[in-house]
């Protein structure tokens, strides 16, 4: 009960921040429910026995993503975001096409699905077993995305550098 | 206890709601959020998943989304600078060189 009433909670803040990300019209605004977002889903992992992944979710994604967003943010000085007309076609088909589409898949999801329910710290979910399955099972994945990482810095080294910057500290040095 | 279908159908939800963000924001900043959060909504479908077919695998794989995402956000963030410097401008609107 206690853990109904939990996922509850989570998952409300979680849908209230996603819809309050599509109503503000300021970018700062949207990085601010979005990090209410990212807080709840670690709360959601907790409730699943992931300990290790609702850590890894506050301070990676909460912490350092959130903050890379709010920093482009104030460094761009990005200001409300302006209004355009969307198409009439897209509204009057999209959205209730859209509404019909999730009931079904809730309704299926909810009726159809004999599934027990998931038990609390059932599985464990704790940094030793991570990392065991991390560097032994998942080795080489791992390694690929270590090389990935390495590009994506190199690639936003070379992106957000100015043009003329290389050729003035040629001549500077 | 909470069965597995209600955090695919909030999973879903969080998908959705980043899909919808993606095609009507017109700032390029929020388009971003969007993808991250629908990458967020896939995350909380691995966990579920893992806790439901006692696998940790599922949770590994959040860390490999999550690495994923960082340098997504790493390099497109760059991009978005590289693209104010040039065009003035952070509405999707008027970066349009590609449209007919």
């Amino acid at each position: 009960m206690l853990h109904l009433l939990l996922f509850l909670l989570f998952g409300l803040a979680c849908v209230a921040g996603a819809v309050n990300l599509l109503v503000q019209r300021h970018p700062i605004n949207s990085a601010l429910s979005l990090v209410v977002v990212m807080g709840s889903l670690a709360g959601e992992y907790l409730l699943l026995g992931a300990e290790f992944v609702a850590a890894i979710q506050v301070i990676v994604y909460a912490g350092a993503i959130m903050v890379l967003f709010v920093f482009v943010i104030m460094l761009l000085n990005a200001g409300e975001e302006e209004r355009t007309s969307g198409s009439r076609v897209a509204l009057l088909l999209g959205v209730p096409g859209m509404l019909i589409g999730a009931v079904l898949v809730a309704w299926l999801l909810v009726e159809r699905s004999a599934t027990p329910a998931v038990a609390v710290g059932a599985l464990p979910g704790d940094p030793q077993t991570i990392g065991w399955l991390l560097f032994h099972n998942y080795l080489l994945p791992f390694e690929v995305t270590s090389i990935l990482v390495l590009i994506a810095i190199l690639g936003a080294v070379a992106l957000a550098s100015q043009p003329g910057m290389e050729a003035s500290a040629k001549k500077e040095g | 206890m909470v069965p597995l279908s209600y955090y695919l159908v909030l999973s879903g939800i969080l998908f959705a709601c980043g899909v919808t963000g993606f095609l009507i924001k017109r700032n390029i900043i929020t388009i971003f959020m969007s993808i991250e959060l629908m990458l967020n909504g896939v995350n909380l479908s691995f966990v579920a998943f893992a806790a439901e077919w006692q696998a940790l695998s599922g949770q590994v794989f959040v860390f490999f989304v999550m690495v994923v995402a960082a340098a997504e956000a790493a390099v497109g963030l760059a991009i978005i600078i590289a693209i104010f410097r040039t065009r003035e401008t952070l509405n999707v609107d008027y970066v349009n060189l590609l449209k007919l």
